[in-house]
């Protein structure tokens, strides 16, 4: 077709300002994180050294290259806080992830089973909440979850318990909130297979003898694969540097890997190390982040 | 032949309990920001006490006027980058460097926020730039335009080509039949992608704490510092301002879509 081809042309000259852009502040400003994370922590302006001045002349460069070290690696492997912050990331967000899909899939489930108007405003239901701000929902439950809070107000009420329970400041509190916050994230993907998937299979399936929970097993679940797949790194990798659900909501004593990242660069100005942090978590990150950008792609430029 | 009932009782259930959990925590908010008590808890009558004490803080005033400047101005410019980025992708067929593009677009979608933050905190840094409006602004740009380019993408894949190749086989040259075809189709994802963008911004608080600088405060950052210390009645009433300016974004939104897509089909709104 050579009207598409003429198109493609000038279509990709659309492509110089934002690749400029991406490039000056989302690429090299990883080429910092990684030369910072080789440097060491400095009181001085900025906090780490050496700093590399390109009018200092080239055997200056040569010693501030030489002086770069592996140091905070070594810190990061060798002392717990790291190791521990690292595992409780990873131990979270399978946990939370895995609730996420216990309790998104029977909504997406019914949403894909509404009739065809409805669908529509199920969906626009779901989605409102995520335009609402993180950081007012998880205030929201703060409201709920404090010690005279609604929650504990209606527990009381009920005689379920006999005295206030804590919540704030527990790891159930944490898992609700990060929970509620992701819930949008699970419940739109797997909607988006559910739906398009024909009810003539599961009447096939029922016809031939199929009692319900094969049918669901058997026929619905093993197609809705890939909007599981969709669902479960849209929710996991940001849940593995997640910092303001569990700084607000979960105890001090175990911190997650973006809370150490955040306390060592804003608390102890320790800048060479917070970016060796970041540079292991990407690293932890960087399979799912792969997998969940072929599945994007694939799903943009293929149409499916 | 068995019927198998479309909606079975499970369902309804988990419909209803789903949507319960969603929306009670922010029903319950807003209620209580119009409580006249000072304790959270208790509840003594409907006031607008709350509202009265946010709109005499002056410090929670800058905050959120920065926060607004920081999202109109950060959410034009991610969706003219977004727009052309997305154009780039589903019209510009192959070109050098095309993964590479593709994978910075969408990475920035789940990258967690500390990384994007920190990083381009030391490429301020790193190039002696002064922080606040233009930093923030800058880093929100960033992050928000991956969204725009993923919504207007979506809507360009959908779109019918044959379109664009009538307007040139009728003569237009390829800039013209985009302006004059294309743009008008996909507008409804451009004002979308424009709203997610704004909204985005003006939520974000772990990027705005790395790239803002002293004494320009973004008003994510001030409730989270107020956040910290405990409930405070206040907060319910600013959370509520916030809610209600954002669902104006949404109707607004909607409509847009609505009146500039009469022929059934209707942006995606995310």
């Amino acid at each position: 077709m050579s009207s598409r081809r003429i198109f493609a042309r000038p279509a990709r000259f659309a492509a110089i300002a934002p690749y400029v852009w991406m490039v000056l502040f989302f690429l090299v400003p990883f080429a910092f994180v990684l030369k910072i994370s080789l440097s060491q922590t400095a009181i001085a302006q900025p906090p780490y050294a050496p700093v590399f001045d390109l009018t200092a002349g080239w055997d200056a460069l040569r010693g501030a290259f030489a002086a770069l070290s592996a140091d905070n690696f070594k810190l990061l492997v060798s002392d717990d806080i790291y190791v521990f912050a690292y595992m409780r990331s990873l131990t979270v967000a399978v946990t939370a992830t895995a609730l996420l899909l216990l309790i998104g899939y029977p909504i997406a489930y019914g949403m894909a089973r509404l009739p065809k108007r409805w669908q529509a405003v199920a969906m626009v239901l779901v989605i409102v909440p995520f335009w609402t701000s993180f950081l007012i929902r998880i205030y929201a439950w703060i409201n709920i979850l404090q010690h005279d809070g609604l929650l504990n107000q209606i527990l009381l009420a009920l005689h379920l318990v006999s005295q206030p329970v804590v919540w704030l400041s527990t790891d159930t509190a944490m898992y609700i909130g990060i929970v509620y916050s992701y819930l949008p994230f699970m419940i739109l993907p797997l909607y988006a297979t559910l739906a398009k998937m024909e009810p003539a299979l599961e009447e096939a399936a029922a016809d031939l003898g199929a009692p319900p929970w094969q049918v669901f097993w058997l026929v619905i679940f093993p197609l809705s694969l890939p909007g599981v797949g969709a669902g479960v790194l849209l929710c996991f990798i940001p849940i593995v540097g997640e910092f303001v659900i569990p700084d607000l909501l979960a105890g001090s004593n175990a911190l997650m890997i973006g809370q150490t990242l955040w306390l060592e660069f804003f608390t102890n100005k320790d800048w060479p190390v917070a970016s060796a942090a970041a540079i292991v978590l990407l690293m932890v990150l960087l399979v799912p982040l792969l997998l969940y950008e072929r599945l994007q792609k694939r799903q943009l430029e293929h149409g499916r | 032949m068995r019927k198998v009932s479309r909606l079975s009782r499970f369902n309804i259930a988990s419909l209803a309990l789903g949507l319960a959990f969603l929306y009670l925590p922010i029903l319950i908010l807003v209620i209580y920001s119009f409580n006249a008590s000072r304790l959270v808890t208790v509840w003594g009558g409907w006031s607008l006490r709350w509202y009265h004490e946010f709109f005499n803080d002056r410090a929670m005033i800058e905050a959120a006027w920065m926060s607004l400047r920081v999202a109109v101005a950060s959410a034009t410019i991610a969706t003219l980058l977004g727009t052309l980025a997305a154009v780039a992708l589903s019209r510009g067929e192959r070109f050098r460097g095309r993964t590479l593009f593709s994978g910075m677009l969408y990475a920035p979608l789940v990258m967690p926020e500390v990384i994007t933050g920190l990083s381009l905190l030391l490429l301020f840094v790193a190039l002696n730039a002064e922080r606040g409006f233009w930093t923030v602004t800058i880093a929100h740009t960033t992050l928000t335009m991956c969204f725009v380019a993923v919504v207007v993408q979506s809507r360009l894949g959908s779109l019918d080509r044959s379109l664009e190749e009538a307007a040139m086989d009728l003569g237009c040259d390829p800039v013209r039949a985009f302006l004059s075809v294309t743009l008008p189709l996909i507008a409804p994802a451009i004002v979308a992608g424009w709203m997610l963008a704004f909204t985005l911004s003006l939520d974000d608080l772990v990027i705005a704490s790395f790239t803002t600088g002293p004494g320009s405060a973004t008003l994510p950052i001030r409730i989270y510092s107020e956040v910290r210390l405990g409930v405070k009645p206040e907060i319910n009433a600013i959370c509520t301002l916030v809610i209600a300016l954002i669902a104006v974004v949404i109707v607004m939104a909607s409509l847009a879509s609505k009146l500039s897509s009469s022929q059934g089909e209707s942006a995606a709104p995310l």
